[in-house]
């Protein structure tokens, strides 16, 4: 898989992440992307806006449901260098959700002797908009 | 310029298939390259074999292979998407003792590297779903 | 830099345009395909939001005329400022912006 990347070139993807898990299948078969991705060596952040906030919201328990609990995979990310999660906080607020909802993802720096640090980064609209605007490709799901 | 397109969604339920199928053939009309249709989730199914439409339908299936076999477009459908989905090529069918292959013409199962590798090779990444 | 978003579901089913339009930035293009077309009637109250965000966001809105004529809806119906194009033009729009978003 280096081969793609001879040239050089690396490329900034942003995976857009608007439905809520479960419902459909949209943000677990997302995050199998987000995985594959990792081997690539790209720039990759993830957006969390609209409902997608609640893919990483804690305590979740499908066991009435049948289907399986994918949440613990986002706790395997920082292991792949994937730790720009980014998450609106309107997209939080209209649903009357805070940063204490979400799962505290983490990741260690290995620029920074390893030390422990938040991947979740809460930022305005406006911010997320400018985020946007920064990236080379935009997938969504 | 080359454009890469993805598509989510399965035929008939949703227009995704036919917008990305009028999209390429728009692209390729105006000098275009199209490097690589990726079919993700649902999207999976627009490669089967085993559709028989009616006749005063459009044959979706038909129109992605002909337009593949025209301008060597590469149509991929996820592995992942078509294992939980039941599309099988040769490879496939052997590997899980299942029945025959039911992808089309025109169309190849590969991995989910495949779409990270347009999104890079590609000058645009096109996304077409619900 | 600019994007280019589509959006292909009514402001009346979803939230994808209202969100969408809430991310753009002046120099942005917003193109509504398939069910997206139906926001974009005169007359209508998500057609008020797209002109006030065609007013206060400089970006510029575009209905595929494919989808509109599908679902019935004349280029005279339109509300102003939202400009009708073809396949073609999608393709345009898709390589002057430097990436495609989609409000899925």
């Amino acid at each position: 898989m280096g081969d793609m990347n001879e040239g050089g070139s690396t490329k900034k993807f942003l995976y857009l992440n608007r439905k809520a898990p479960y419902g459909t299948v949209y943000a677990l078969e997302s995050l199998e992307v987000v995985l594959i991705a990792a081997a690539f060596e790209q720039d990759v952040s993830l957006a969390f806006i609209d409902d997608g906030v609640y893919q990483i919201i804690q305590g979740q328990d499908t066991t009435g449901i049948g289907m399986k609990n994918f949440s613990p995979t986002f706790n395997a990310l920082g292991d792949y260098d994937i730790n720009k999660l980014y998450v609106e906080k309107e997209s939080l607020d209209e649903r009357g959700l805070t940063e204490d909802d979400l799962m505290p993802l983490v990741y260690e720096d290995e620029d920074d002797d390893w030390a422990e640090k938040p991947s979740i980064r809460v930022v305005s609209r406006a911010e997320m908009a400018d985020l946007m605007q920064d990236q080379d490709v935009i997938l969504s799901f | 310029m080359k454009f890469g397109i993805l598509v989510n969604e399965g035929p008939y339920q949703h227009q995704a298939s036919d917008s990305a199928y009028q999209f390429a053939r728009a692209a390729l009309e105006k000098g275009h390259e199209v490097t690589r249709v990726f079919f993700y989730h649902d999207g999976v199914y627009n490669g089967t074999s085993y559709s028989v439409p009616p006749l005063d339908d459009r044959q979706v299936t038909k129109q992605w292979s002909e337009l593949a076999k025209e301008h060597d477009v590469d149509l991929v459908l996820c592995v992942a998407a078509c294992q939980r989905r039941g599309m099988m090529d040769d490879g496939e069918a052997e590997r899980h003792g299942k029945g025959a292959n039911n992808v089309a013409e025109g169309f190849r199962i590969s991995g989910l590297g495949q779409l990270i590798e347009t999104g890079i090779q590609s000058d645009r990444l096109v996304t077409f779903g619900d | 830099m600019s994007i280019l978003h589509t959006v292909n579901k009514s402001a009346y089913e979803r939230n994808a345009l209202e969100s969408c339009l809430g991310h753009t930035r002046p120099g942005d293009a917003v193109l509504l395909i398939e069910d997206g077309v139906i926001s974009a009637r005169a007359g209508s109250t998500a057609g008020e939001k797209l002109a006030a965000a065609m007013a206060e966001t400089g970006v510029s809105i575009y209905a595929l005329g494919a989808d509109m004529a599908a679902r019935g809806i004349p280029e005279d119906k339109l509300v102003d400022g939202v400009k009708a194009i073809d396949y073609a033009g999608f393709v345009d729009l898709a390589a002057e912006n430097d990436a495609v978003e989609a409000w899925l």
